[in-house]
């Protein structure tokens, strides 16, 4: 069906203003990172940092503890992730694959915890660790970062393991594997675009947590880069260049990686595998 | 077999009990097609039906431990008198009902209710509809638009809510937020110089802004890709059938999309009833308390003032809500999805 000028024009337009609407946050952050202070606080907004400085974010970078939070942050998130990938990869597999009384129950609380309402449990986190005498450090945090992210993981790895066709676990099996080899050699090297976005979406929820790390790791040398972030409008007052260098910093290696791997997550890599 | 289920033998009729075994090793694992062994299998042995509980051990012992534990201590501490000295001196005062009396007295803790309810409301309206419409435009544009599109909402639903905060606060700045400057170029000289902070309503709308901005690309995606999902003859016997655009959406689409709407509406508004770090980080719950809900409540309660017991109880009170939305939510799951 033909559409008329009109018809075909204005989706296009609607879709340049949303483009503008949400990209501009983003882009207003970098661009005013990479702005001269007198551009950053001139009457007339600067839109194009042409004569752009690093100076902002050197100041980041060189502000106090950084390395720290940065070390503390990659700590936590990846301990987290890991940890939660291999707790996770094996109540997948017994969910995606196997029929046991007590199966939909694991499930449904599994769907429940997923929702579960950290941010008022904070006080309860709080006290149980403070009696544990865990306050400022990061164990108990990589610990509830775990939890947080692990329903999650364990709901999209059951997706993706049942998505692998069962005939290629079986004639692995009978071809002579056992049910372990058969998951190691040929399930689990399917799972890879799997794992990978489910640690891409258990890093960023890690990644971002405020709450509960604010109020267990008081002590700088414990910290993370949320804090930092959330620090930094405080203590550097109204240098707004210097802190989206820092918002910048603690964006940037997020949105590489969810545009990078969106995409390589989306893939039929088992779509060949069973014919012939 | 006991590791078999009925639903999983009405799936490949007469296979059910065909174990696809290489040796001995019996599979718990349903569905088995036909075995090209055709050896018959015996019993699982003890080991094979205790393997799914051996695998979900460490999931079950990290839930118990990580979230059980902190959510029966959440109520634990709601039932007692844990303020500054206390906590100090380590002491447990139970106090019964008080905390909860308290609360549910307290023209406070309704006053908050309600607004955080009418916050949800709103958010999740205005996600949902935009997130829709979004999706609609996806489904209708070219492909290099359609990619420009996602690009910028990708980056929307990417960004870190800390940093996000950290921007709109930037962007709603008194003195060189690019807002105040556009909305005076505009014509509404009023709002040069405007601090956004100062009113409940101004907050809110930051806030607000702040959440739809970075939720609507998640409804927006899954709209577009359940769309894609929908034959396209569908669309073409409708239109034959002489129903237009609105027609359409109203008689083919949401119809076919009717789970995406129920499970993704009550999942945006579990999410942003619990909303914590955008509430909190834009004004402190502030001006004079006027922007807080229940989340940020429980925490100033807690951690503001001191008062442990009384933080709890709101935090119980709030979860109790969570729950009764959660279980409405559970119901259509699972009306919806037998193959959980």
């Amino acid at each position: 069906m033909r559409r008329s000028l009109i018809g075909r024009t204005w989706p296009n337009a609607i879709a340049v203003v949303l483009f503008v609407f949400f990209i501009f946050p983003v882009y207003w952050m970098i661009a005013t990172a990479f702005k001269q202070d007198s551009d950053v606080i001139s009457r007339t907004p600067v839109f194009l940092p042409l004569n752009a400085t690093l100076e902002h974010f050197d100041k980041a970078v060189h502000a106090e503890n950084f390395w720290t939070y940065v070390s503390n942050s990659l700590i936590v998130t990846v301990g987290a992730v890991l940890g939660s990938l291999v707790i996770a990869t094996l109540a997948a597999f017994a969910i995606a694959r196997m029929r046991f009384r007590g199966r939909k129950g694991f499930v449904l609380v599994v769907m429940a915890a997923q929702m579960a309402p950290w941010e008022v449990m904070i006080i309860a986190a709080y006290l149980i660790v403070r009696d544990n005498d865990m306050l400022n450090s990061l164990v108990p945090l990589t610990a509830f970062y775990l939890m947080m992210v692990l329903p999650f993981t364990i709901w999209t790895l059951r997706g993706f393991i049942a998505a692998v066709p069962k005939e290629l676990e079986e004639s692995a099996m009978v071809d002579g594997c056992t049910r372990t080899q058969a998951f190691l050699k040929v399930i689990f090297p399917l799972l890879a675009p799997g794992l990978m976005s489910t640690s891409l979406f258990g890093f960023i929820t890690a990644w971002n947590e405020f709450p509960l790390v604010n109020i267990l790791n008081k002590k700088p040398d414990v910290q993370t880069l949320p804090l930092w972030l959330s620090s930094f409008q405080t203590n550097f007052g109204t240098d707004w260049g210097a802190t989206m260098a820092a918002s910048t910093l603690f964006a940037v290696p997020i949105l590489i990686l969810f545009v990078f791997l969106q995409r390589k997550a989306v893939g039929g890599l088992t779509d060949g595998a069973v014919k012939g | 077999m006991a590791v078999h289920s009925e639903r999983v033998q009405t799936q490949s009729p007469g296979s059910g009990k065909a174990a696809v075994a290489s040796t001995d090793e019996i599979v718990a694992s349903g569905a088995g097609r036909t075995p090209k062994s055709g050896r018959p299998a015996g019993g699982p042995r003890v080991p094979a039906r205790l393997t799914p509980y051996l695998l979900l051990l460490p999931a079950v012992a990290a839930t118990v431990l990580l979230l059980g534990w902190p959510l029966l201590k959440t109520i634990l501490v709601s039932f007692q008198n844990l303020n500054k000295r206390q906590l100090i001196q380590h002491l447990t005062e139970w106090n019964g009902f008080e905390n909860y009396t308290e609360q549910l007295g307290s023209a406070d803790f309704w006053r908050i209710t309600g607004r955080t309810v009418v916050f949800t409301v709103v958010n999740v309206v205005l996600i949902m509809v935009l997130g829709t419409l979004v999706g609609l435009l996806l489904n209708r544009l070219g492909k290099k638009m359609r990619l420009t599109l996602s690009i910028a909402l990708i980056l929307a639903w990417a960004m870190p809510v800390v940093a996000a905060t950290t921007v709109f606060t930037w962007l709603f700045d008194q003195q060189f937020g690019v807002v105040n400057w556009f909305l005076d170029k505009l014509g509404w000289h009023s709002m040069l110089h405007y601090n956004w902070t100062s009113t409940q309503y101004s907050t809110f709308f930051v806030i607000i802004l702040l959440i739809v901005w970075g939720s609507i690309p998640f409804v927006a995606f899954n709209m577009y890709a359940g769309l894609t999902t929908i034959p396209k003859e569908l669309y073409e016997a409708a239109r034959m059938d002489g129903a237009g655009s609105f027609r359409v959406f109203t008689s083919v689409i949401v119809p076919i999309m009717k789970p995406f709407f129920l499970a993704t509406t009550f999942l945006e508004v579990i999410w942003v009833f619990k909303a914590f770090t955008q509430v909190y980080l834009i004004n402190k719950g502030g001006p004079e308390d006027l922007t807080r809900t229940l989340p940020v409540h429980a925490f100033l309660e807690g951690f503001g003032a001191q008062r442990f017991g009384a933080g709890s109880a709101i935090a119980v009170l709030t979860i109790v809500m969570l729950a009764t939305l959660m279980a409405y939510y559970f119901r259509i799951i699972l009306k919806q999805e037998d193959e959980l």
